[in-house]
């Protein structure tokens, strides 16, 4: 049986080459589907990191919903057929000195910083704790974002749809 | 084999980081532009859950990452109905072609 470390680098593999594959990609389609596999390796992370039911939203949403809608609007824009450029890129020299600038920085940071380790027990599942908070202690956040989705929804349909001409 | 520490999960989260800036700076297609948000996004969910994991405790950096998705994907919709309309008005998405507000 592998270990969990070892399930943890393929996951991470997956997940920074599909990013590196979002921003490398010369084409459009190609970057999308680096999108899926990095979204997917971040989502076992989650499962890893004792977070079922954020990874179980992670591929709900963002698979589900934003990628589908990203692919939707690859479609609609470009012509799939050319796969010469639709994703050319600009500056390439000055961002990989930010990406290197950042990547090193943080990851100093991260592994330099003395972070305050607690002992906490391994994770159980969430989802209990999760339903119990969002409908006690963080109740009025969630009502404020399902607010916020309506006038999201709303705000989607108007811009996107095709100017009325008067007659 | 070492132990799984709060460290990896960082450092996954911040070259996941990188790459998103990278997309964001790099990229002349609005649409790739928005993927790199998503990158981002994504490591700073990935951080928000690891610290509940490993410092914190609880259950409220997960509900944190949780709104984080929802926002993501509330943003994703603006984000491409604006694209589409960018693109039935200049019949292209790139980004510096997008320059009406400034003449």
């Amino acid at each position: 049986m592998p270990s969990s470390f070892a399930i943890f680098v393929l996951l991470a593999l997956a997940t920074l080459l599909g990013a590196a594959g979002v921003a490398l990609s010369r084409n459009i389609f190609w970057s999308a589907m680096g999108l899926l596999a990095c979204l997917l390796g971040v989502s076992g992370l989650y499962v890893l990191l004792a977070a079922d039911f954020i990874a179980v939203t992670q591929v709900l949403i963002y698979i589900g919903g934003v990628l589908v809608l990203i692919i939707f609007a690859i479609m609609l824009t470009s012509q799939i057929r050319d796969i010469s450029v639709s994703n050319s890129s600009m500056g390439s020299v000055g961002g990989f000195a930010l990406f290197w600038v950042v990547a090193t920085l943080l990851c100093f940071v991260a592994l330099w910083a003395p972070w305050p380790i607690a002992s906490l027990p391994p994770g159980q599942g969430s989802t209990a704790a999760i339903g119990d908070g969002l409908l006690g202690r963080w109740l009025l956040p969630f009502e404020i974002v399902s607010v916020l989705l309506v006038a999201t929804m709303i705000g989607a349909i108007v811009i996107a749809r095709k100017e009325a001409k008067p007659d | 084999m070492p132990h799984l520490a709060l460290g990896h999960f960082l450092v996954v989260a911040a070259l996941l980081f990188g790459f998103g800036l990278l997309a964001v700076v790099t990229r002349r297609n609005a649409v790739a532009v928005l993927m790199g948000v998503e990158l981002i996004l994504n490591a700073a969910n990935l951080n928000l859950v690891a610290f509940g994991r490993y410092v914190a405790g609880g259950i409220a950096g997960q509900v944190f990452s949780l709104f984080v998705i929802v926002l993501a994907a509330a943003e994703a919709a603006v984000g491409l109905a604006i694209i589409l309309a960018i693109y039935q008005m200049l019949r292209s998405i790139d980004t510096a072609r997008a320059t009406t507000l400034k003449e």
